[in-house]
């Protein structure tokens, strides 16, 4: 019998757990507002799901209902994929060891 | 693009979102960190336009739209004030939740467009998916934007409660599976809007009986959440990318919150069913106030601290609301030229999110390798001369190590009592967010300053 791909995926998210669990154990406590900032802007890249409903059905007909709702998600998306990643850059640029 | 060469590119983007929290095991490696979760990112985006292939009038249209949100978010991202970051963050997760329930409603509407069946026979296994991935993040929208009022302070940051809140909250739980059963059943999209509209109230509900300072939970909590829905999605999606992703932000913000209840040794139900601010504990303050406290003014200070060989800084959500971080800096500088040692304490839940104080400090220039954690640094207060404490209140309380009829007994505490003598920074003896009195105020080794913190640290710098 073949193995139905969800279980497949299913162990990706798993594993997946586990990673982050060791990995973020391991962020050094004062990075933990950059972490936050961080997992907000890679969790953006639901953006994926989004440009796929903007994109769908014919080209005539670019705005359905469904379209739409693509379209807002890409903004939304959007505003966090950069506003996250450059907060994150900010803060991070600003963590300096001291001068010797 | 074939499908088999996009999941393996999805999979490198994975890959380095990983490596992007990895980095942040240390501030040296953290920079680059951001940089492959950057390169992750752009990744995604480029395989997904390569395997719709649909490029044509739409893909004009998602480019502009992806200009505009991503202006928007730089706007955003160079303007706000250190100081902001607990309610910028908040709102950046509301947007992840929206994100996840505007693309939940797309896939319901077309799902030939994700290959998940047809409108009316969409496959069991992704309306499961789908309809989690809405619910969570509708409650996460929902829950991070009273989460944003509150920090930003257009909303009262007391708790707000109702009798049989918690029963509502149980009812519209069960209501929401209900509703994913009968939507699996039927496939009425009436189901499906009452759905996310009923998670949009859960959101709310679940968010306002929590009171500030027990934000750093609320915000890791739904850092966690917004995890849960991309994954949720992702599993619709079938995309491995999102599936990671989703897992890694989903144990990050749980490990977080984890980390959060235990420096105020609480529970997370605990948390989450409503905060301290709840409790009365005001009634009973009222003989303390006769007790004598000393006072003093900022040239008392300086000359504590000029003569001191070794100071402590425990800073707190004061300093944020005052913006004392400056001033606190240069007050360290010139300490420092009298041949001082100076470090700074910082307890997991100063402040309004993990970490706020770090990031703060490191605003003003402050080495990271002077700032500690409180099982660091706990053991020198013994040997400090002055414990400088600049708008922190309840995280250095000596009752919660004492007295076990206290609400905070046996939170984590900075003991700062323990050092030769205590400048305590505040405007007022009211009590602190927990709502008890603090018994350090009356210590004799205590010497009280009332003021400011920024005017007050000021007023130190320049008579030192």
């Amino acid at each position: 019998m073949e193995i139905d791909p969800f279980i497949f995926r299913l162990s990706i998210f798993i594993l997946s757990i586990f990673v982050g669990y060791y990995v973020v154990w391991s962020v050094t406590p004062s990075l933990h507002t950059p972490l936050m900032s961080v997992t907000n802007a890679i969790s953006s890249v639901i953006i994926v799901g989004a440009i796929i409903a903007a994109l769908a059905g014919s080209s005539e007909n670019i705005f359905e209902t469904s379209n739409i709702f693509g379209f807002l998600a890409i903004i939304l998306a959007a505003v966090n994929i950069f506003g996250g990643f450059l907060v994150t850059q900010r803060m991070l640029q600003m963590y300096k060891k001291k001068k010797k | 693009m074939s499908a088999n060469l996009s999941a393996l590119f999805y999979l490198i983007s994975g890959i380095l979102f990983i490596l992007a929290l990895r980095g942040l095991s240390s501030p040296e490696t953290s920079r680059q960190g951001n940089y492959f979760g950057i390169a992750g990112m752009a990744i995604s985006i480029i395989v997904t336009f390569l395997s719709v292939g649909n490029l044509g009038t739409g893909f004009v249209y998602v480019l502009i739209f992806l200009l505009i949100g991503g202006s928007i978010g730089a706007f955003i991202a160079f303007r706000i004030p250190m100081t902001a970051m607990p309610e910028l963050v908040a709102g950046f997760h509301s947007l992840v939740g929206l994100a996840a329930v505007f693309v939940a409603i797309a896939a319901f509407l077309k799902p030939e467009a994700f290959n998940l069946g047809t409108l009316g026979n969409i496959k069991l296994a992704s309306l499961i998916e789908m309809s989690l991935g809405a619910a969570i993040g509708a409650i996460t929208f929902s829950g991070s934007i009273i989460a944003f009022l509150k920090l930003r302070g257009i909303m009262s940051g007391s708790p707000i409660t109702f009798k049989g809140q918690h029963f509502v909250n149980l009812i519209l739980g069960i209501s929401i599976l209900f509703l994913i059963f009968y939507l699996c059943k039927s496939q009425s999209s009436n189901f499906f809007w009452t759905l996310v509209i009923l998670s949009f109230l859960v959101g709310v509900l679940l968010i306002i009986p929590i009171g500030g300072a027990d934000m750093p939970v609320v915000i890791s909590m739904l850092n966690s959440y917004s995890g849960w829905a991309a994954a949720g999605i992702g599993f619709t999606l079938e995309n491995t990318a999102l599936i990671i992703t989703g897992a890694l932000v989903g144990s990050s913000g749980a490990i977080l919150s984890y980390i959060m209840c235990k420096g105020m040794n609480r529970s997370f139900f605990n948390v989450i069913l409503g905060g301290w601010g709840a409790t009365d504990q005001t009634s009973k303050s009222g003989d303390k106030e006769q007790k004598p406290v000393k006072s003093g003014n900022a040239d008392d200070a300086a000359f504590l601290m000029k003569n001191a060989s070794s100071v402590i800084i425990v800073p707190g959500y004061g300093m944020a609301v005052a913006q004392a971080q400056h001033a606190l800096r240069e007050m360290v500088d010139a300490l420092k030229k009298n041949g001082v040692k100076v470090s700074y304490a910082i307890h997991p839940v100063a402040g309004r999110m993990p970490g706020h104080m770090n990031v703060l400090l490191a605003e003003a220039n402050v080495p990271y390798d002077e700032v500690f954690e409180l099982e660091e640094i706990n053991n020198d207060f013994a040997n400090c001369d002055v414990a400088y404490v600049i708008g922190a209140n309840d995280v250095t309380n000596p009752v919660a190590k004492s007295d076990p009829q206290s609400p905070i007994y046996g939170m984590p505490v900075l003991d700062v009592e323990k050092s030769k003598s205590v400048l305590f920074l505040k405007r007022s003896l009211s009590p602190g967010y927990a709502g008890i009195d603090n018994d350090l105020f009356y210590r004799d080794n205590t010497l009280m300053l009332f003021a400011d913190a920024k005017k007050m640290t000021e007023e130190i710098v320049k008579s030192l």
